[in-house]
């Protein structure tokens, strides 16, 4: 049976059992750990009885503050939305030119723009806007669907080539796929698109040059103008600046060519608040704006 | 109590039983009534299920372990549901076996990301991240593109989902692998169907940018196209929360 | 092979046939899988399961006519699979910690994957996770939990059959759970991904080594269970009923790895993460518990500080527990009264976890001369104390106010390896090396001096890992939820990942001081173990076993 010793380094009786050498000491559990439990029962009761906590089979106790995780974020928002209101208000009523001359809110829109850019239009247009293969620059010279506010934020809102109904339609024929040009005109009508942004020695004959000319007027002068300046109301770009969508080496503006293009920007109308567009449609237009 | 212990602890068998017992009481009262109770999850008449090219995403979704670094669940915390939408309703996920909410937001939250950007992104996304985004983490998964999906199995699939409660119907498991060849090619023939059985809602694209070839590119992006956009209910203003 | 062939010459004749019908069933098993499930990983694992059963009946058939080993055996404690437990476990551990550092550079160079599905991060995360979790502290557990079972029961293992079917089982199982997730096979529940036939092998093996402890503990000789048999006893039974809720799901058919969870949405939540915490619980808590209330007071020399403290934190621990897992899930679509649940019942579990801290630290009273100069004892002091550090840390973070700023971020994953390396890696180090001299019989260690290298770069790895963890999870946190004067977010997602890379790098480097702890730790067990085979003079003398009294022998 049992045979207690006492443990000569603390004083406390052992149980008097002993595992492979292991024995235990029948130390009084020390007083702070019934406190401890005692207290955080405590705090535990408070917290079922304020909050929504026990199930009853069918439903729960709500608890004295009626407590609800969903009202109370709907609240916060609203709220941070009223307090947003001292300066938002102003951006949403007043004219962009008049946000565009107003200082402290451009700093608003900048401000609260980069952050709105970054988490929903930087995936593709970059962090700096710049944009990337397939997604245009959205700092560069000149603006496929047109440079004003107005411009800007209806593509913002409605997209292109997007599910939304008023979306913005725009397309690049597959020229070379559907045949509706041979190869060599092809490669000459590449030849000469690059030509018109860039102003370096031409090694190609000329010959070539002018007979893509021929093929441009032709084919694409429709959509792009005579001058290849592009045209806003079709979305097609300006071939002449230096800026490109899809690249301005041969080869790809060659495969825009054969294999057309149909770029794709999302509609933003149900995504984002009608003043969150607006100051998205502010800041683009600001990163164009020297400073 | 301690002398009661000190019986206890010499039956190996009283012993075992009362671990069994006190450890299932906790388990007890937490789920169950999750069953029970008709609230927890919201009604949503406009709910509906994964077609089966969905599906095959969401399962290449899991085989890759995307749930390893995206979360599919917006908290109710005001900076969530300011960057990310309305907060995730359970109703959202409840054609979900497994659920998908995850637990660490190594990239950011997925539960809304359908339709938030284009098929062509997805796939340039998928084929290198950093691509399109120079400071990205996310692994390349190139070779998506490059596999074909299998599509053999999928009927199996959606019996297996009916057998744990999702209302697919015997027509959508008959032409569960003519559906998801023709969400995916919108001008074949089959395209039809899928808006048939899923609804006229459904999006038939060519997902991955190439409607001759089915691949597991298609069924991925297709799954991410549609997350978020199964039901509108979350949409609704504080859906359920004044109730 | 002359080991597995010395273990089966100690097989009696019952037994060798036993095993032997045993490794055949489970080929015909492997065939039939690989049969049905061709073209699919499930066929790729049934070929598995085939080849590990043939070399089993291969190694069986080359000793089955050895002469039948002399019932003197069973006058000693049967510890061969503690032996190989020991191994396995350290061979795991460097699996385990080797990827899991790969893991962590990958996120410092998210290129390492070299275009090859299985090297992706989703896929070689969960390999880790089940690597060190399962392989390591698994075989950890299973090896130290017989060795502990026999010498706090007076009573040698029911059989010998039976723990190498344990251990063998739940390696296999471990080895198609991470080949499975290479080839991209997972159920995507967290610390429980291997499919549907992998869990159901579990539950067999699972079982299993639940009879063995039963029927050991029926036949025991001290009147008394000790402490940590209750906990051992807890970590078997609650992981077998978590794991069998947890994974029901129905099979796309039975020719085919894939399987649709029985739950989904918001109860599957619930669902996997009373299985996810309660895994943390009794797999990582409660089992190496067990360890820590064998091996730290033999080791100290000192008797378990309070016997009534013991009880209460093995109940509270227990009970508690099983309710704090809706603290995975605060602010959720999951309903709130669940989460009050969970947040209440984590922070009454302080209680219980600081009175386990506090009772092995206060153990060590009288003993602090052995802790300054033993690097053994050192691991377990130093396990108890990040032991207390994490649990307080787990309850924090249970509040649904600091959950918010928490979750989702590096902070979760600075407590997990806190727990993780601090307590589970450091008390397992501490037990085997511990053990080690016990079992092969020397002296001591091959090197005390490594022994103490280990410790300083497993300290080291930790703080710096755990750091590293604490400042990007914050930092992390708070870039999430910063506004603006105007009040509209400061911060992008991106910018948050930006912020985080000087500490994934941190942590990586912190892992591979780990990791290289971890393999001085394996180097000097083998030299050791080397070091035993060549002085085989010293026989049967246990030397750390008080004088065995007695003992029940096995059946
Ligand atoms: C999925 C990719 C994607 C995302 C995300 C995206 N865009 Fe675009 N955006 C495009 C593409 C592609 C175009 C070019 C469409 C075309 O070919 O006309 C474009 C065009 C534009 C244009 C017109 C440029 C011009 O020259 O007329 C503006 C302005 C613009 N985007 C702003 C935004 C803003 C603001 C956001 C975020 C709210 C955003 N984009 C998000 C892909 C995207
Ligand atoms: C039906 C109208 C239309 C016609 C005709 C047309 N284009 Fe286009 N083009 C577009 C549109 C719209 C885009 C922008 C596509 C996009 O953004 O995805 C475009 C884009 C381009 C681009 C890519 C610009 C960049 O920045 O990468 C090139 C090059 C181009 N067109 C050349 C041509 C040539 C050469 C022809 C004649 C062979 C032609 N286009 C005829 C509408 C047209
Ligand atoms: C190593 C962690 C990691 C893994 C694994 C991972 N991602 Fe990502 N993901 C990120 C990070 C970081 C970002 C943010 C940067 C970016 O856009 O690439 C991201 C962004 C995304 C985005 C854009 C989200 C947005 O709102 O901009 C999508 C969509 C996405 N990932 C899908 C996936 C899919 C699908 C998988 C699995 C096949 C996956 N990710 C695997 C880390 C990961
Ligand atoms: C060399 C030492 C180790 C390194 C470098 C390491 C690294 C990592 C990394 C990079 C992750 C992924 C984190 C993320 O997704 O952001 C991780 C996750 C994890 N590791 Fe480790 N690890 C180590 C040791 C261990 C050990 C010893 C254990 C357990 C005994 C462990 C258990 C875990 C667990 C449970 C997770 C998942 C955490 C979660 O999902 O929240 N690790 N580890
Ligand atoms: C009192 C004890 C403990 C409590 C109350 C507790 C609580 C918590 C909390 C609140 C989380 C974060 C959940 C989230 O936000 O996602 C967490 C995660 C985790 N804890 Fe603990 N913890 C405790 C002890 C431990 C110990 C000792 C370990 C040992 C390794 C551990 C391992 C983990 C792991 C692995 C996770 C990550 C789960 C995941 O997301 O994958 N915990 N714990
Ligand atoms: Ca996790
Ligand atoms: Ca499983
Ligand atoms: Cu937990």
């Amino acid at each position: 049976m049992a045979i207690e010793e006492r443990d000569a380094h603390s004083g406390y009786l052992t149980t008097g059992h002993e595992w492979n050498g292991i024995k235990e000491l029948n130390t009084p559990v020390p007083r702070a750990v019934y406190f401890f439990l005692i207290a955080t029962a405590i705090f535990s009761f408070a917290y079922w009885v304020l909050m929504p906590s026990w199930p009853t089979g069918v439903s729960f106790t709500r608890g004295l503050l009626g407590n609800d995780q969903r009202s109370i974020v709907a609240k916060s928002v609203r709220q941070a939305d009223l307090e947003r209101g001292v300066w938002t208000k102003r951006i949403a009523s007043e004219s962009y030119s008049a946000v565009q001359a107003n200082p402290d809110l451009m700093k608003l829109v900048r401000e609260s723009g980069r952050t709105l850019f970054g988490d929903n239009c930087a995936a593709c247009h970059g962090a700096d806007a710049r944009g990337g293969k397939g997604f245009p620059n959205l700092t560069a010279s000149s603006w496929i669907w047109g440079g004003s506010p107005e411009a800007i934020a209806e593509t913002i809102r409605v997209g292109v080539n997007s599910p939304h109904k008023d979306s913005r339609i725009s397309q690049m024929l597959a020229f070379g796929r559907n045949q509706m040009v041979s190869r060599e005109e092809a490669l000459n009508v590449a030849e000469y698109v690059r030509s018109l942004s860039d102003a370096g020695p031409v090694r190609e004959p000329a010959g070539k040059l002018a007979a893509g000319k021929q093929v441009f007027l032709k084919n694409c002068a429709s959509c792009h103008g005579d001058d290849g300046k592009g045209k806003n109301d079709v979305g097609a770009p300006d071939l002449t600046d230096r800026s490109w969508i899809y690249g301005g080496d041969l080869e790809s503006i060659y495969q825009t060519i054969w294999n057309g293009r149909q770029g794709r920007m999302p509609s933003w109308e149900n995504r984002l608040s009608d003043l969150d567009r607006k100051i998205l449609t502010l800041y683009v237009v600001d990163l164009r704006t020297p400073r | 109590m301690f002398g009661f212990h000190y019986r206890l602890e010499r039956k190996a068998i009283g012993l075992v039983l009362a671990i069994i017992g006190v450890a299932s009481i906790g388990g007890a009262v937490e789920i169950a009534p999750l069953f029970t109770i008709h609230q927890t999850v919201e009604d949503a008449p406009d709910m509906r299920v994964y077609t089966p090219l969905e599906l095959a995403g969401r399962n290449i979704y899991i085989r890759e372990g995307c749930y390893a670094c995206h979360s599919q669940m917006i908290r109710t915390l005001r900076d969530e549901v300011e960057r990310y939408g309305p907060y995730s309703l359970a109703v959202e996920s409840k054609y979900d076996h497994p659920m998908l909410w995850g637990s660490k937001r190594t990239g950011p939250d997925l539960a809304r990301i359908g339709e938030k950007y284009s098929d062509d992104w997805h796939v340039a996304h998928m084929n290198n991240p950093r691509n399109v985004v120079k400071e990205s983490v996310m692994p390349a998964y190139a070779w998506l593109a490059r596999t074909e999906l299998r599509t053999d199995d999928l009927p199996n699939h959606l019996k297996a989902m009916r057998a744990v409660g999702v209302p697919y119907s015997d027509a959508m498991i008959a032409n569960a692998a003519a559906d998801a060849y023709g969400q995916a090619a919108p001008d074949s023939p089959f395209a039809e169907g899928v808006a048939e059985r899923y609804g006229g809602a459904t999006t038939v694209r060519a997902f991955d940018g190439d409607p001759g070839k089915l691949t597991e590119m298609d069924a991925l992006v297709a799954y991410l196209q549609i997350l978020g956009r199964l039901t509108n209910a979350a949409q609704k203003p504080v859906a359920s929360a004044e109730k | 092979m002359q080991v597995v062939a010395d273990v089966i010459a100690q097989f009696t004749g019952a037994e060798r046939r036993g095993a032997f019908f045993i490794a055949l069933a489970t080929a015909l098993l492997g065939l039939a899988m690989a049969v049905t499930g061709n073209g699919d990983s499930f066929g790729a694992h049934g070929a598995l399961v085939l080849a590990a059963s043939i070399i089993t009946i291969f190694c069986l058939i080359r000793s089955f006519d050895k002469p039948e080993p002399s019932s003197e055996r069973l006058q000693s404690y049967y510890d061969e699979p503690t032996k190989a437990g020991i191994v396995l476990a350290m061979a795991w551990a460097v699996l385990g910690l080797f990827v899991g550092d790969w893991v962590a550079w990958l996120l410092v160079y998210p290129d390492l994957t070299f275009d090859a599905a299985w090297a992706s991060f989703g896929r070689i995360r969960p390999v880790h996770t089940t690597g060190v979790i399962f392989g390591f502290g698994g075989n950890a557990l299973i090896a130290t939990s017989f060795y502990v079972l026999q010498r706090t029961t007076r009573a040698r293992l029911p059989d010998q059959l039976s723990p190498w079917f344990v251990l063998w089982g739940y390696n296999l199982f471990c080895v198609i759970a991470v080949t499975g997730y290479l080839m991209g096979v997972t159920q995507s529940k967290e610390y429980a991904e291997p499919e549907w036939y992998a869990d159901i092998w579990l539950v067999v093996v699972w079982v299993t080594y639940f009879a063995i402890y039963l029927r050991t503990l029926v036949r025991r000789k001290e009147p008394h269970i000790y402490v940590a048999n209750w906990y051992y006893m807890a970590f078997i039974l609650v992981v077998a009923i978590l794991h069998i809720v947890n994974n029901l799901a129905v099979p796309i058919s039975f020719g085919s790895a894939k399987s649709y969870s029985a739950f989904s949405g918001v109860q599957d939540a619930m669902t996997q993460w009373w299985y996810g915490h309660n895994a943390v619980a009794f797999f990582l808590t409660a089992g190496f518990l067990g360890m820590m209330y064998y091996y730290l007071p033999k080791r100290a020399g000192r008797p378990i500080y309070s016997y009534r403290m013991s009880i209460i934190s093995f109940w509270g621990i227990t009970f508690f527990y099983m309710w704090a897992g809706s603290h995975h899930l605060h602010y959720t679509a999951l309903p709130q009264w669940v989460q009050s649940l969970g947040m209440t019942f984590s922070v009454m579990l302080l209680v219980p976890s600081w009175a386990s801290a506090g009772n092995a630290l206060l153990t060590l009273n009288g003993a602090w001369d052995k802790v300054r100069d033993d690097a053994t004892l050192r691991f377990m002091m130093v396990a108890a104390v990040f032991y207390g550090l994490s649990t307080f840390e787990g309850s924090f973070m249970a509040i649904r106010s600091v959950n918010s700023l928490s979750h989702y971020t590096d902070w979760t994953i600075g407590h997990v390896h806190a727990g993780a390396l601090g307590w589970v890696a450091m008390i397992t180090f501490g037990a085997i090396y511990a053990s080690v001299p016990w079992l092969w019989k020397t002296r001591g260690m091959y090197s005390a001096r490594l022994v103490e290298a280990h410790f300083w770069l497993a300290v080291a790895g930790t703080v710096i890992y755990v750091f590293a963890m604490w400042n990007s999870g914050i930092i992390q946190g708070l870039m999430w939820r910063t506004y603006t004067e105007g009040g509209t977010l400061a911060y992008t997602f991106t910018d948050s990942l930006v912020a985080m890379r000087p500490y994934y790098m941190a942590r990586a480097i912190g892992g591979l001081f780990f990791l290289i702890g971890a393999l001085i730790g394996c180097y000097n067990i083998w030299m050791t173990i080397r070091m035993a085979r060549v002085s085989a003079t010293n026989t049967a003398a246990d030397l750390q076993d008080a004088p065995v009294a007695a003992l029940q022998p096995g059946e």
